[in-house]
């Protein structure tokens, strides 16, 4: 007994050994890593896509990829990112790791159904690539019928299944967090003292339980169409196609917010120590992600403008889109005034929060274009609409993960990487996604089509420019991960709080001990205490 | 209690059974669904034990089937105002 709990008092990185104690692990901590791990393989599978469509769109000619693998790459892409590395890239990974520590809570309620939810997106994930090396799949990542369910002859069925295998990895990560947030809060710990990624974790999963279960059966009925031949969605037997595409955005509109609520729990929780100042209007914050949970599911038919839904229908989606706007422009105008006034510090967590809040302004802005009806008209299936949601989860959702774990990295591993490299790797991935995506909203107006392998001569400059950008972006990218690496072989050891940082996390050794508090903590003081916060133990530049 | 419940359950399996083989017009639906619902509902609140549960459990329960209001109701909304502008020529 006293063997055992010695063991929970090592780091959690160190205690026990071997590859068993890993993949067996019921540490929400292990569970973070290993979830890292793979969201990080499948971002390089997902990317090296990226990289093939952008160098087929340097020349107007489609000559280096038929237009048929152009197809299954741009779809492979599509997939690979949203469900296999956007969705679960931060509550899996930093949710995971953070969220119990952030409540003063061991673990999470379910530790096994937090590892079952790991293999599951293992196997769904394996499923699909089973997809990749069987032909491919050239649906897009939308799967629309009834071009899916019934004309495509590439491996639609097996990609479905995989995409709908991975569902329920999402719903257990959503259920175990709600269930821990309710169950599993410290003394003290109320709801209004919650830290506010804790909020958006929340408002994150609600929208997993309530809308994964939508898509998982809309998949499975494109697939039993194929298979049974019902008439679901094909009219030639009976089906509407237009039912396919309402099941489908019920999930997938919200599951933008999926991506993009947690990278907003992240910028709050890095504005407010990185400016050492409570956080602006903490409550509006904290609601305004439940609002945008809530609202985000009401406005699913704006992706449906030119199919033959309603313009009736259409109109109320429009208007709810706008309302949408309101919830997410709060939280901007909360972290500026959150850092006016501030002793705003330059490391390199900063630089990535306003890398995100640029990026998801000019994205969440754009949308208002595309939810406008008449606009959207001209706009739809553009390189316009690549580039918003490129801005919003890539722009938003991958620039807040990688703010957070910068901010996390010395907790999570013990280590600190090199902060210059860091700083010009933010730099490097801010400037080359502008120079990647901005061409797009340009080439879009003019009317290029997204999904063409070939286009017409005059849009060439502009594609020539994205395709530079990507490399850009693909050097950055690159660099994070060679000195992240790096500072796990050779970085210095970080300080238990290298921010001078508020909240529980930081008041517990890096990397924190298997049962995370030796004592169980009373929390006394309300969140982002910033005039009573400890100084940085690293300096402030 | 949950013997009783087994049996209203029986007796709906049943009536389901025997309202398949009627012609009710317009009905059909509505009463087939009916059915499935007080079913359902039996099932939520007695073999689930949501009836004895805290508030809590209850609101979780209910925000599924808001939800699915949400989906059903508003993918109606489509439908059934599809008509409502007319198609030149017809």
């Amino acid at each position: 007994m006293s063997n055992e709990a010695s063991v929970h008092e090592q780091s959690y990185l160190g205690a026990p050994h071997g590859l068993a104690s890993w993949l067996l692990t019921k540490d929400h901590k292990r569970i973070a890593i290993l979830y890292l791990i793979s969201i990080t393989i499948f971002f390089a599978v997902g990317g090296t896509f990226a990289a093939m469509i952008r160098a087929e769109l340097v020349t107007p000619q489609g000559d280096l990829l038929s237009s048929d693998l152009y197809n299954k790459v741009f779809t492979l892409h599509g997939v690979i990112m949203i469900f296999f590395f956007l969705i679960p890239s931060i509550p899996a990974t930093l949710g995971n790791f953070l969220l119990p520590i952030m409540i003063g809570a061991k673990d999470l309620a379910f530790p096994r159904i937090n590892l079952l939810s790991w293999y599951i997106y293992v196997i769904g994930a394996t499923v699909t690539l089973a997809a990749v090396f069987n032909g491919g799949v050239d649906t897009g990542w939308t799967f629309y019928t009834p071009y899916s369910s019934m004309s495509s002859n590439t491996s639609v069925t097996t990609a479905a299944l995989g995409v709908f295998i991975t569902g329920f990895s999402s719903i257990l990560t959503g259920f175990n967090f709600i269930v821990t947030l309710h169950r599993m809060r410290a003394p003290g710990m109320t709801w209004f003292r919650l830290p506010l990624f804790v909020w958006a974790q929340y408002a994150t999963s609600l929208v997993m339980i309530l809308g994964t279960p939508v898509v998982a059966i809309t998949v499975l009925l494109v697939a039993a169409e194929r298979a049974l031949h019902l008439g679901i969605f094909d009219p030639k037997i009976g089906g509407d196609p237009v039912l396919f595409q309402h099941l489908f955005w019920f999930y997938s509109h919200p599951a933008v917010y999926i991506m993009i609520l947690p990278a907003m729990g992240v910028v709050s929780e890095l504005v407010a120590a990185m400016s050492r100042k409570q956080i602006f209007g903490y409550s509006f914050v904290a609601f305004s992600s439940l609002a945008i949970a809530i609202i985000g599911f009401l406005v699913w038919g704006h992706h449906l403008f030119v199919s033959s839904q309603s313009i009736y229908a259409g109109l109320v989606f429009s208007i709810i889109t706008m309302m949408v706007a309101v919830p997410s422009a709060v939280k901007t105008f909360n972290w500026t005034a959150t850092m006016y006034k501030g002793a705003i510090s330059w490391e390199s967590p900063t630089f990535w929060i306003f890398g995100f809040m640029g990026l998801f302004l000019v994205g969440g802005l754009t949308g208002l274009f595309l939810g406008a009806m008449g606009l959207d008209i001209h706009l739809t299936d553009t390189y316009f609409v690549v580039a918003h949601f490129h801005y919003i989860m890539v722009g938003g959702g991958v620039m807040g993960f990688l703010g957070g774990l910068h901010f996390w990295w010395p907790k999570m591993t013990g280590k600190m990487y090199n902060e210059t490299a860091g700083k010009i790797a933010a730099m490097l991935v801010f400037f080359g996604f502008n120079a990647t995506f901005f061409p797009q909203f340009i080439v879009g107006y003019m009317g290029m089509p997204r999904r063409y392998h070939a286009y017409p001569p005059e849009f060439q400059f502009f594609n020539v420019l994205s395709s530079a950008g990507a490399v850009l972006l693909g050097i950055g990218y690159t660099m994070i991960v060679i000195y992240l690496i790096y500072s796990l072989i050779k970085g210095p050891k970080a300080p238990a709080n290298p921010w001078g940082a508020t909240g529980l996390e930081w008041k517990i050794p890096s990397p924190p001990i298997t049962h995370n508090f030796s004592e169980m903590p009373v929390v006394t003081e309300e969140a982002y205490d910033y005039q009573h916060a400890p100084a940085p133990q690293r300096g402030v530049k | 209690m949950c013997v009783s419940v087994f049996l209203a359950l029986l007796v709906f399996t049943a009536i389901t059974v025997w309202v398949a083989g009627l012609d009710l017009g317009p009905l059909n639906t509505p009463v087939a669904l009916g059915i499935a619902v007080t079913k359902g509902t039996l099932v939520v609140l007695f073999f689930m034990g949501v009836r004895w549960n805290t508030p809590l459990t209850k609101t979780v329960a209910i925000s599924g089937f808001v939800w699915l209001l949400i989906l059903f109701g508003i993918t109606m909304g489509d439908y059934l105002t599809r008509g409502w502008l007319g198609v030149p020529g017809r």
